[in-house]
């Protein structure tokens, strides 16, 4: 285990003022260590690595790390991403959101890149709450849970991340946890191999905002409530009602940009024989 | 993590990088940490470690650092030379 903590120091932009802006116990610091495992164990090039990222808590994910980065507008990294992706195949496009940027101001384009099925790896960091604005309600808030906007406990039904880009079409869609760190690495590894849309939502525990309001004394106990209601896909019996980890969908489609290649390459091909 | 001898590791917490969440505190399963009168993490019975890792993957704030142990060796305060005046963003 020696050089875990050095290879992640490798990746990052020293000239930044660290440690880094993430409130205390915040899990979006466990997933960007994950995530810059994920890229060194492919081995990928600096250079060759596109990290897009909205607005946001993990929004400052793309601020701190050494690859070619892009800090967009809010909910609109997919879009972004898309374009980086079309113009330029080559690239390893990983587009950092949270769960309000991916789910609701840009749940649009993420259904939308789900049924295109272009290349991107989205990680989708879900802390339930919109942290950086003040503890607003999210999409991804669980029924019941008070917020700084619903104190009595909200009425709405949260959004299934799995469940919705599996329906509108993604190729690989996993669940992790900040907690379960290791089972997190292998799955941005997966994804990021992946042909076509990948998703993992990474759930993160927002200790300042959604621990404080729902009786959490810290960091801790959000990480013992992680362990505790985490279940492995695999082991899961019906009706559990444990959240389930692991890899939900593993489809092998062509991605947009290999089918706009193919298209490409027809077109020429029939110019040609005129 | 094939050595699960006790006592072969240094442990090295970054002052300046560590905010205190607890989370090696609490859950390193042989007590090896503990939080200081500062609110930093501090290793306290560094000869009972494992070399397990869970500290170093569960650090948000990339503040400690396993490395095997050479008798007198001193930690480095910081990871990869003093701070500079960073930019703020």
């Amino acid at each position: 285990m020696a050089d875990v903590t050095q290879l992640i120091h490798d990746y990052l932009r020293h000239n930044k003022k660290f440690p880094h802006v993430f409130c205390p116990g915040c899990g979006h610091g466990i997933v960007l260590g994950s995530l810059i495992r994920s890229v060194h164990a492919l081995q990928l090039p600096k250079d060759d690595v596109v990290i897009v990222a909205g607005i946001g808590c993990s929004g400052r994910m793309a601020v701190y790390v050494d690859f070619n980065t892009v800090h967009t507008t809010h909910g609109r990294a997919l879009t972004f991403a898309t374009g980086i992706k079309m113009a330029n195949p080559r690239l390893k496009v990983i587009c950092v959101m949270g769960d309000g940027d991916a789910l609701s101001i840009g749940g649009n384009h993420l259904i939308h890149a789900a049924r295109r099925n272009i290349g991107i790896t989205a990680l989708v960091l879900n802390n339930m709450i919109y942290g950086m604005t003040g503890g607003q309600c999210s999409p991804a808030t669980p029924q019941g849970n008070n917020t700084m906007t619903t104190p009595n406990g909200s009425l709405e039904q949260p959004f299934d991340t799995v469940e919705l880009v599996s329906a509108a079409g993604a190729n690989y869609v996993a669940r992790g946890t900040s907690f379960h760190a290791q089972q997190l690495d292998r799955l941005i590894t997966d994804a990021i191999q992946h042909p076509g849309f990948s998703v993992v939502e990474a759930l993160s525990p927002c200790p300042t905002q959604y621990g404080r309001k729902n009786k959490f004394k810290g960091a801790v106990p959000m990480y013992e409530w992680l362990k505790k209601n985490t279940v492995k896909l695999e082991n899961r019996k019906e009706n559990d009602p444990r959240i389930p980890v692991g890899v939900f969908r593993n489809l092998d489609r062509p991605g947009l940009e290999e089918r706009y290649a193919d298209l490409k390459a027809q077109i020429r091909a029939k110019g040609q024989g005129r | 993590m094939a050595n699960k001898k006790k006592g072969q590791t240094q442990v090295c917490v970054y002052p300046d990088w560590c905010k205190g969440c607890g989370i090696c505190v609490a859950f390193c399963p042989s007590k090896v940490l503990e939080l200081s009168a500062l609110g930093k993490a501090e290793p306290v019975r560094e000869e009972d470690c494992i070399n397990c890792g869970f500290c170093e993957l569960h650090c948000p704030d990339f503040a400690i650092s396993i490395r095997p142990r050479e008798i007198g060796a001193a930690c480095p305060t910081f990871p990869s030379g003093p701070p500079s005046n960073g930019e703020a963003c």
